[in-house]
């Protein structure tokens, strides 16, 4: 089947007007008759659910954390882009836009793009208002730096945290609708199921955490903001608790998943320093705005201590293969060069997967006090983690799991394909194509939960005639729940000999060796063999202990588990179907004779949907041609 | 190295709880402390034992979820540190380790390691935000902040809500907490509004959700994994003392 992301046509750079201009409206007294679930508390759901709430919709917002506060946009370190143009660097939405299609590899929808940059503004703006201190100048005025991808500073940042402090602002906002009570919060519930009727999204299984209870939640629309799923990889810098679960149970449902092995591998990380290990550290790619990446030229000089090998010793490769963009060339090509050093037994430190981020030269440009000043925390952080004092000598670092460019498929309205049911931030496909730039991230999540939804949900919900219809009382609910019901029984009496976190690692190394950074038809092949009898070991020999009516958090690691292990499938298909290379999907049969990414606009310039066709069998295939009409598509060159 | 853990085992809210001994053999010094908890949960579930809940999320230092008390002290022995932050290089071979749950009235146990903080959501309801609206707001910089304002915004807004400063205080007071969204508010003209309004209204519900007063303790800053400073419970009192003198406009 063909697909219709149904974005305006005509001028991109008038579309979202456009779209505002025609859109049918709810007017304010009928807006307290419509229910709204958010699910997900982060930039896009908490976001989301305070605008929604203020425009006086009834909102049930749900999270597995304590807290809507700790959604684990709270993570992201380094800033949020934005066209502003303050420092007069050349900048416009134009150019944003540009970046952010280019970045993407040209794999991503240019309506969609556009008008998140032309949001972009908005959110800082918002932001400011709402006190969340972002780092400023002493006129007062606020500052910028530069991220990967750009050549223009239109990065804003808090310290290293700005995620957590847009988040705070977020869930400030949230707060209040909470105290107004437009807004009913559910924390420590985890979606379990989706439940559509006739076709059409009509609310949501969930898991009360604390006392194990299965409870159903009706709703007129359903939102879905429940973040990535790299945590698929086992070892990644998404938080624990990060999974796939929410939106698997709606592709299980019918919603299409969209290019699901568009998947961030992040460069400055810290190295895996064990087998023990849970997750990994993610150190802010604003670091490389002042640190230098380099591994020796010679293998025999990794085992010596940095300062021992002399600058000519020394490969700054990013440098030396990208003059134009050097140390800030996009993510995807930074990891796969740091994989190649590697690969080339010039890596460092122990286990030697790691590379040189050195920042002595910029402490003898600005000085050490400067430097503190801007990454002052994640210095500490490195230290606590490593025991290694990164301004003494250089740090290490390696790639790691980030980030999802794929997701549920989406239209314009960010509306999957499961009437009712919308998808926003890092749990929709829309605007990274296959690579996601630095500091776009928040971008996304905050545009599509301040200025995306509160508008496209509008003309939805005015088609629906009698809002509140359908409640919890419908059979569909009732199955929902004793589907459920039935799989939580199932995991609690297998009763076998490997725990849920032994499994999920075993998953994590399939994938990181078969479907990580540099994918082949034979590690694919080799990958769709072995995840299926990975899936059959877990439903056979987890143990899970403890019951389901009580806090049990094995339980609720093993439903996230499984899910990942019927999701990894179509992973791997999409990988194995995407016959070129383009961003963070690089298939080793598809490149130059440098061993840069070879796109095959040809035959791949699509949007992959993928329908759910059963555990175990093969998806189905369906394309969304992508148009370029504002960009002409050109070889993504950083040189 | 080997460790001896004595952890705080709790049915559920109802239960009493007690101490159990755990060993924990082969710690890796590069371990965080909470990997070296899921190795000995490991060892609990395969011999069939329920293994012990604790909060946990980012692993990073930066959702506040993880919330234990290490041998007395809130997210243990390393100054600003969260639990997950922590690392077991900081112990040696043949350490005993007691680890308890947050401790506060406020803080009910829910089992084990796990204890409900919703109280501080509620604090933050009561008035810790800037009643802006979505979009209709002034350009960015239309409003000019100079850095060290912003700055001293900043610091107070680093809390993470973890609760640590609730856990060390001898009064289970939540001053710290709420100082330091009151103090980051007050600060930018964005807050100044609403600052009276705003003040009030979370100091009630401080004292509504059971917390107690500050006396001058500071163990919450010697707690606090962002080393939130207690000059933000000076302004808190300030800000409070402020909203109490009378003005023609209430503002």
């Amino acid at each position: 089947m063909i697909l219709d992301g149904k974005a305006p046509t005509g001028q991109v750079d008038t579309s979202w007007d456009r779209y505002r201009e025609d859109m049918k409206l709810v007017n304010p007294s009928n807006k307290r008759k419509y229910k709204i679930i958010v699910v997900g508390s982060g930039l896009a759901g908490g976001a989301g659910a305070a605008s929604l709430g203020e425009l006086g919709y009834n909102v049930d917002c749900f999270c597995y954390q304590d807290s809507p506060r700790r959604a684990h946009s709270i993570g992201a370190q380094g800033g949020i882009n934005a066209a502003k143009n303050y420092p007069s660097d050349g900048d416009s939405i134009y150019r944003l836009f540009y970046d952010t299609v280019k970045g993407g590899d040209f794999r991503s929808r240019e309506a969609d793009v556009w008008r998140l940059a032309q949001v972009s503004n908005n959110i800082i703006d918002q932001c400011v208002a709402q006190g969340v201190p972002f780092a400023r100048d002493y006129a007062g005025y606020l500052d910028n730096r530069s991220f990967g991808g750009a050549q223009v500073s239109r990065t804003f940042y808090a310290r290293g945290q700005t995620g957590q402090q847009l988040l705070l602002g977020a869930y400030s906002a949230l707060s209040r609708q909470i105290k107004n009570k437009t807004v009913t919060m559910h924390p420590r519930t985890e979606m379990l199921d989706l439940v559509v009727v006739d076709g059409v999204a009509k609310g949501i299984t969930v898991r009360n955490l604390m006392t194990g209870e299965i409870e159903s939640h009706w709703a007129d629309a359903v939102v879905l903001a429940t973040g990535g799923y790299v945590n698929v990889f086992y070892l990644s810098t998404n938080a624990m608790g990060s999974s796939v679960t929410a939106i698997w149970k709606a592709v299980k449902k019918g919603a299409y998943m969209a290019n699901p092995c568009y998947t961030q591998i992040h460069p400055t990380c810290i190295p895996v320093h064990g087998e023990h290990q849970s997750k990994l550290t993610l150190m802010s790619e604003s670091l490389r705005n002042d640190g230098r990446i380099w591994v020796p030229k010679k293998a025999e000089d990794c085992d010596k201590h940095p300062s021992e090998v002399p600058e000519e010793g020394r490969d700054y490769y990013l440098e030396r293969k990208y003059p134009s963009y050097g140390n800030l060339a996009p993510r995807d090509i930074s990891s796969r060069s740091a994989k190649e050093a590697c690969d080339d037994n010039r890596g460092v430190g122990p286990g030697k997967r790691g590379v040189y981020l050195d920042f002595e030269a910029a402490i003898n440009r600005v000085g050490k006090k400067t430097i503190e000043d801007r990454y002052g925390n994640l210095f500490d952080m490195y230290e606590k983690i490593t025991d290694e004092n990164g301004y003494e000598r250089p740090m290490r670092i390696y790639p790691a799991p980030h980030y999802n460019m794929g997701g549920l498929w989406v239209d314009y309205e960010c509306q999957s394909n499961i009437p009712g049911l919308f998808v926003l931030g890092e749990a929709n496909f829309s605007v990274h194509g296959a690579n996601r730039l630095g500091a776009s991230a928040l971008m996304q999540g905050l545009a599509d939960g301040y200025f995306v939804i509160p508008y496209t949900i509008a003309p939805y919900l005015a088609s629906i005639k009698n809002p509140g219809e359908i409640k919890e009382d419908h059979a569909e609910f009732k199955k929902s729940v004793e589907d459920v019901e039935a799989q939580t029984n199932k995991l609690l009496s297998i009763n076998g000999k490997k725990t849920v976190s032994e499994l999920h690692k075993e998953l994590g190394n399939i994938m990181w060796e078969n479907v990580g950074m540099a994918r082949s038809k034979e590690s694919l092949t080799n990958a769709l063999k072995l995840i299926p009898e990975l899936r059959d070991e877990f439903w056979n020999n987890v143990k899970v202990t403890g019951e389901g009516k009580e806090l049990n958090q094995q339980l609720e690691n093993a439903g996230r588990v499984a899910d990942f292990l019927e999701f990894a499938e179509m992973m791997a298909e999409d990988a194995l179907n995407r016959e070129e290379s383009c961003g963070g999907h690089f298939r080793v049969e598809h490149q130059t004779d440098e061993g840069e990414a070879m796109r095959d606009d040809e035959n791949f310039s699509y949007v992959a949907a993928w329908e759910f066709k059963g555990v175990g069998k093969k998806p189905e295939l369906h394309k969304e041609p992508l148009k370029f009409e504002r960009v002409h598509l050109a070889v993504r060159s950083y040189k | 190295m080997d460790l001896t853990l004595h952890v705080w085992r709790q049915k559920g809210p109802q239960d009493k709880g007690k101490l159990e001994t755990y060993q924990a053999k082969d710690v890796s010094p590069d371990m965080s402390f909470l990997e070296m908890l899921d190795e000995v949960n490991d060892g609990l579930i395969k011999s069939g034992k329920d293994p012990i809940a604790f909060d946990h999320d980012c692993r990073e230092g930066i959702c506040g979820m993880c919330s234990q008390v290490i041998n007395g002290r809130p997210h243990g022995k390393q100054e600003k540190t969260t639990v997950c932050q922590l690392h077991m290089r900081q112990y040696n071979d043949g350490d005993e380790i007691f680890i308890e749950p947050w401790r506060a009235k406020a803080f009910p146990v829910q089992k084990d390691l796990i204890v409900d903080r919703s109280a501080l959501d509620v604090i933050m309801q009561a008035g810790g935000y800037v009643s802006c609206h979505t979009g209709g707001v002034d350009d960015a910089n239309a409003m000019l902040i100079p850095k060290p304002i912003a700055d001293y915004a900043m610091d107070a807004a680093e809390c993470i809500g973890c609760g640590a400063c609730i856990a060390a205080c001898p009064n289970s007071s939540a001053m710290l907490f709420t100082g330091a969204k009151v103090a980051q508010l007050a600060a930018l003209p964005q807050g100044k509004p609403e600052a009276k309004k705003r003040v009030k209204a979370m100091t009630e519900a401080l004292l509504e959700e059971g917390f107690g007063n500050c006396t001058n303790h500071y163990e919450c800053e010697a707690a606090c994994p962002k080393g939130i400073s207690v000059k933000f419970i000076a302004k808190l009192n300030r800000e409070y003392l402020k909203s109490l003198l009378p003005s023609s406009t209430g503002v």
